[in-house]
C-alpha cells in the first residue's frame, strides 16, 4: 500500500457526491441504509485523527432528526394516504383560506412508511456530506477550489468552514452548560444550545475568512475591473442556474427545462467564468495535490456505484417501491454490487498522515 | 511605514468612537508596543493597519490610515498582504491548511509567487524561526508557542516589512513566550522589520520596544513616546518600572537586567529581612477539598495526566503552572467532572464529580474556563444573573448580590458582549460562586487582563480563599502567581514536577521567577507591594 498521505480532496468530494446522487435516485430503504453504511464504513477506515473527522456522527445524528420530523409532519399535517389505519388523530376543520392543508385525519401505515422513505433518502444525502467533511479537511477543499470562485471569497469560506466549526462550537457550548449547572441532555438543552453554537461557529468562520483575507485570499491580480466583473456575472448565472437544476431534478414535478438545461447552462456558465477568471489570475501552488491511481480508484469508484443506481433505474421500477399498496422492497443486484464497489476506498484510499507517524506528541489544547 | 492620520473609529451601534483623533507615525525598522487598559481599543488600532478594522468589523473610519504609502481606504486588506501581516491572538483560529509547510506557503500561493522562488522562501524561514524540525507536522499537533511561530512566519513568507501582532504571547507559557519575542526582535533588528505588538504582560515585552503608543481609553488622546518617557506617568507599568519608582531610580529600569545593575544598594538594605513573614502560614488552612488519586488522562494515544496525585485544602490559591499542553486544564476539567479519569480517581467533598449530575456538580466545584465569554449566552446582565439563580435553585438576586461584590455598578442591561474583559470575567465567575462551591477552579483567568483589573481579581480570590474556598488557578502568569498563590504545582508532561509553598517553587526558577524576584535574588521577595512591606520594616529597625 501507498505511503501515508492525503488524498486529493477533489477526489472525496467526487466520490461523496456521487454517492449522495445515488440516494437522491431511490427511496428504496435497503439501498439507503446501505449507502449510509458504505459511507459510515469508508469514513472509519480512512479518517485522518483532526477535529472535524469526528463531523460524521453529527451528521448522522442530524439526519436522525430529519427522520423522525419527517414523520411526525406527516402524522399532523400530512396528505391523507388511504389504507390500513393504525390510529386516528381528531381531525381540525380549517377554515376557507387554509385549503388543502389538512390537520388530523387518519394515519396509515402507507403514508408513514412513505414519510419514513423519504427521510431516509434526505439521511443518507446527510451522510454523504458529512462523509466528506470527515475525510477531507474543509481547508484542503477551499485550497482546491478554482479560481475563479474566489471571487465569492468570504462567502465561501464561510460556507465550507460553518459546519466543521460549529461541531467545535456545539462542544464547547454543552461544556458550558455543565458548568453552569444546566443538564447537557434532552431535547431542552438542544433548542437552548442551538443559538449559541451557531454563533460561535459564524464568529469562527468569520475570524478565519478575516486572517485568509489579510492573507492575499482572493486577490485580485492584475485583471481589469470589467474582467472581474463579467466572471463574477458568470460564476452567479452558474450557480443560480445549477441551484435550479438540482431542484428540478429532485422534483419530479418540476418542468423539463429545469432539469438537464439549467444543470448544462449552469456549467456552461462556470466553464466560461474560469476561462474568463482563468487568464488573468495569479496564483500559484506551493505542492500541488497529485492526481495518480487512488484518486481515480476513488473517483471511479463514486461512478460507478452511480451508473449501477442509473442502470438499475431504467430497467425497473426497484430503486421506488411501492408504499400503496406496502410491499417488501426488492433489492436489486446491480445496485448493491454498484455499491460494494462504492467501498472500494476503504481499501485502495491511502492512509491519512497519523500524528504518531509525524512523531509528534499532541499537545493537548491548554 | 505606518502612519495614522486624525483617525476617529466609530463602532455600529457604539454611542462613542472606541479612537478617536489618533496619529502618530512608526518608522521602518522599529518594535513598535501599544499598551492601555482593556477595552481601550488597542485591537482596533491594530486592525486598522491593514483595514481589517473596519472592512470586517463595520464602523466608520475617518482620517486615513497610510501603509507603505497606501491608503486603506483604498486597499482591501487582501492588496495589502505583500506589506502588512497580521497575527492574531489565537494563532489558531487564523490557519487556513492543516500542515505547517502549507500553512508557510498559503500567502505565497495566492500572491502568486513562483514554485521555486516559494520553495526558497519557506527553507529560508523554516530555519530563520527554528521551525524546521516541524515542517511536515500537523499543525493541530504543535504546542502554543509553535503554533505562534509559524503564525509568524506565515506572514514573513509573503515577503511582509511590517507584521503587526496582538497579544502574541498572552496563551504562552512563559518560556514559549521568550522564544516568540526572541524571533521577532532578531527580525527587527536583522532584517529591519517593523513590528507593531500590543501586549498586557509589558513584562515580557517592554525591554524589546522601541517606542510606546500609549492607548489611555475613555477618550484622552494617544500618548506616543520612548519607553522612559511613557512610563514616567503611565498607570500601566511593569513591575520593574515600579520597582524603580518605589526606589527612585533615574532613568528608570526597563529590563531586570537594567535593575539589577542598580539595585545593590536596595538589596544590602533588605538583606535583613524576614520574608518568612509574608507567607502564610500552612496551619491556617482547613479541611481537604478535593483529591486525585494516581489520575491518569489521555487524548486517543496521548497520555495527558499521568498518575497524579495531589490533595486541595479549603482556604488555600493554588497556582498550576507549566508548559502549554503540560496538562493544567485536563486536571482542571477532571476537578470538575467534565471528563472521565481513564485510571486513578478524583473525589471532590467524597463524590465522583463526573458521576454527578450537572446541577449538583455546581455545588461542589466550579470552574471558569479559558474563554470566560462561553459561559454567558444571554442578552443581559440581568438575565444571565437570573438565569444562573434559576439553574443553580438559588434565591433569586442571589447572583447578582455576588456579581456586586466582585465589580460593582454593571449595569443590568447591558450585553454581555459590551462589558470590558474583566466585568465579563467577573460576570462569569459570579455566576460560578453563586451556589458557594467549595473548590474554585480558574483558567488562565489573566489572559487579556490589564494591571488594574488583575489587581482586582487578585483581591477576589484571596478573599475568596479566606472565606473557605480552595481556589485553583491554571495561569502563566508569574506575577500573579507572585501576588496571590500560596502553594505552586508545576506540571511537566502530565506529571507533577514540583508542589510546595510558592515562594520556594518560583524564588529560584529562571523561568517561573517574577520580575522583582530576579532583581532582588537571593531575597526571597515576590512583588513591589512586599518590598514596599519590607522597606517599612526595615525603617523600622534601624530606628529602633
Amino acid at each position: 500500500m501507498t505511503a501515508p498521505r492525503l488524498l486529493h480532496p477533489g477526489a472525496w468530494w467526487l466520490w461523496a457526491v456521487a454517492l449522495a446522487a445515488c440516494a437522491l435516485r431511490t427511496t428504496n430503504p435497503v439501498l439507503l441504509c446501505l449507502i449510509i453504511a458504505v459511507a459510515g464504513w469508508v469514513v472509519v477506515s480512512r479518517r485522518a485523527d483532526v477535529p472535524w473527522s469526528r463531523s460524521f456522527a453529527s451528521f448522522l445524528r442530524l439526519g436522525m432528526i430529519v427522520i423522525v420530523v419527517r414523520v411526525v409532519f406527516q402524522i399532523f399535517f400530512g396528505v391523507r394516504v388511504s389504507g390500513t389505519t393504525l390510529f386516528v388523530i381528531p381531525e381540525v376543520t380549517l377554515p376557507g383560506w387554509a385549503a388543502g392543508v389538512s390537520l388530523g385525519g387518519p394515519v396509515t401505515i402507507e403514508s408513514l412508511m412513505a414519510a419514513l422513505y423519504q427521510g431516509l433518502r434526505l439521511a443518507a444525502v446527510l451522510a454523504c456530506f458529512g462523509a466528506a467533511t470527515s475525510l477531507c479537511s474543509p481547508y484542503r477543499m477551499l485550497r482546491a477550489l478554482p479560481t475563479v470562485l474566489y471571487e465569492a471569497g468570504v462567502a465561501v469560506t464561510i460556507a465550507f468552514t460553518f459546519a466543521p466549526q460549529a461541531i467545535v462550537s456545539s462542544r464547547q457550548v454543552r461544556e458550558a452548560r455543565r458548568l453552569r449547572g444546566r443538564s447537557d441532555r434532552g431535547v431542552r438543552a438542544w433548542t437552548a444550545s442551538a443559538l449559541p453554537v451557531l454563533e460561535g461557529a459564524l464568529d469562527r468562520a468569520v475570524a478565519l475568512a478575516a486572517s485568509m483575507d489579510s492573507r492575499g485570499y482572493g486577490r485580485r491580480g492584475s485583471s481589469s475591473t470589467a474582467v472581474r466583473r463579467r466572471s463574477i456575472g458568470l460564476v452567479l448565472l452558474g450557480l443560480v442556474a445549477i441551484a435550479v437544476g438540482s431542484y428540478g431534478l429532485l422534483d419530479p414535478g418540476a418542468p423539463a427545462i429545469f432539469r438537464i438545461p439549467a444543470l448544462a447552462l449552469g456549467a456552461a456558465a462556470l466553464l466560461g467564468a474560469l476561462i474568463a477568471g482563468g487568464k488573468s489570475t495569479t496564483r500559484t501552488r506551493y505542492r500541488p495535490d497529485p492526481w495518480v491511481t487512488p484518486e481515480w480508484i476513488v473517483s471511479i469508484a463514486g461512478l460507478v456505484a452511480f451508473g449501477s443506481f442509473v442502470i438499475v433505474g431504467r430497467v425497473g421500477s426497484a430503486l421506488s417501491p411501492s408504499t400503496n399498496p406496502l410491499e417488501v422492497p426488492a433489492v436489486p443486484f446491480v445496485a448493491v454490487v454498484g455499491l460494494l464497489i462504492g467501498t472500494l476506498p476503504a481499501w485502495f484510499a491511502p492512509h491519512p498522515p497519523t500524528l504518531a507517524s509525524t512523531s509528534a506528541p499532541l499537545v493537548v489544547a491548554a | 511605514m505606518i502612519r495614522f492620520e486624525h483617525v476617529t473609529i466609530t463602532y455600529p451601534d457604539a454611542s462613542a468612537p472606541i479612537l478617536i483623533d489618533v496619529s502618530f507615525e512608526v518608522p521602518e525598522g522599529e518594535l513598535c508596543l501599544v499598551v492601555g487598559v482593556t477595552g481601550s481599543g488597542k485591537s482596533t488600532l491594530l486592525r486598522a493597519v491593514n483595514g481589517l478594522v473596519p472592512r470586517f468589523s463595520g464602523g466608520v473610519l475617518a482620517g486615513s490610515v497610510v501603509i507603505d504609502g497606501r491608503t486603506t481606504s483604498d486597499v482591501a486588506p487582501r492588496d495589502l498582504a505583500d506589506v502588512v501581516g497580521v497575527v492574531g491572538q489565537d494563532p489558531a483560529a487564523g490557519f487556513v491548511t492543516d500542515y505547517v509547510e502549507d500553512e508557510l506557503a498559503y500567502a505565497m500561493e495566492n500572491l502568486g509567487v513562483a514554485p521555486d522562488v516559494m520553495r526558497r522562501r519557506v527553507e529560508d524561514i523554516l530555519d530563520l524561526l527554528g521551525l524546521h524540525e516541524l515542517r511536515h507536522r500537523p499543525l493541530a499537533s504543535l504546542s502554543g508557542g509553535q503554533q505562534q511561530r509559524v503564525a509568524i512566519g506565515s506572514v514573513l513568507t509573503a515577503g511582509s516589512r511590517v507584521l503587526v501582532l496582538d497579544e502574541p504571547t498572552s496563551a504562552l507559557d512563559p518560556a514559549a513566550a521568550e522564544e516568540v519575542l526572541a524571533a521577532l526582535t532578531r527580525l527587527v533588528h536583522d532584517l529591519g522589520i517593523t513590528v507593531l505588538i500590543a501586549e498586557h504582560r509589558l513584562e515580557r515585552v517592554v525591554q524589546y520596544a522601541d517606542r510606546i503608543v500609549m492607548v489611555p481609553g475613555d477618550g484622552r488622546p494617544v500618548v506616543v513616546g520612548t519607553p522612559a518617557e511613557v512610563f514616567g506617568e503611565s498607570v500601566v507599568a511593569p513591575p520593574v518600572v515600579e520597582l524603580g519608582r518605589l526606589a527612585g531610580w533615574s532613568p528608570l529600569p526597563l529590563s531586570v537586567r537594567d535593575a539589577r545593575r542598580v539595585a545593590g544598594p536596595l538589596r544590602d538594605r533588605l538583606a535583613t529581612i524576614d520574608t518568612s513573614v509574608f507567607s502564610r502560614s500552612p496551619n491556617s488552612l482547613g479541611e481537604v477539598v478535593a483529591i486525585t488519586d494516581s489520575l491518569q488522562a489521555s487524548y486517543g494515544p496521548v497520555t495527558a495526566l499521568r498518575g497524579v496525585d495531589l490533595e486541595f485544602r479549603a482556604g488555600e490559591v493554588v497556582a498550576l503552572m507549566g508548559r502549554n499542553g503540560a496538562g493544567k486544564s485536563t486536571l482542571l476539567n477532571h476537578l470538575v467532572g467534565l471528563r472521565e479519569p481513564a485510571s486513578g480517581a478524583v473525589q471532590v467533598l467524597g463524590s465522583q464529580p463526573h458521576r454527578l449530575s450537572a446541577r449538583d456538580v455546581v455545588r461542589v466545584a466550579g470552574l471558569v474556563p479559558q474563554d470566560s465569554g462561553v459561559l454567558l449566552y444571554h442578552d443581559t446582565v440581568s438575565a444571565e444573573c437570573s438565569a444562573s439563580d434559576r439553574d443553580a435553585g438559588l434565591a433569586h438576586g442571589a447572583t447578582r448580590k455576588v456579581l456586586d461584590r466582585i465589580v460593582p455598578d454593571i449595569d443590568p442591561l447591558t450585553h454581555p458582549r459590551d462589558l470590558s474583559e474583566g466585568q465579563r470575567l467577573g460576570l462569569a465567575l459570579s455566576i460560578v460562586l453563586a451556589s458557594e462551591p467549595p473548590l474554585l477552579l480558574l483558567d488562565e483567568p489573566t489572559r487579556g487582563l490589564d494591571y488594574g483589573a488583575k489587581q482586582r481579581l487578585v483581591e477576589v480570590l484571596a478573599q475568596l480563599a479566606a472565606d473557605g474556598h480552595a481556589v485553583v488557578i491554571a495561569t502563566h502568569d508569574v506575577e500573579v502567581v507572585a501576588a496571590v498563590a500560596d502553594r505552586c504545582i508545576v506540571l511537566a508532561e502530565g506529571e507533577v514536577v514540583a508542589d510546595g509553598p510558592a515562594r520556594d517553587v518560583v524564588v529560584h526558577s529562571p523561568v517561573f521567577a517574577p520580575q522583582v524576584a530576579k532583581v532582588l535574588a537571593p531575597l526571597a521577595l515576590l512583588t513591589v507591594h512586599e518590598v514596599e512591606l519590607a522597606l517599612a520594616a526595615a525603617s523600622d529597625s534601624s530606628y529602633s
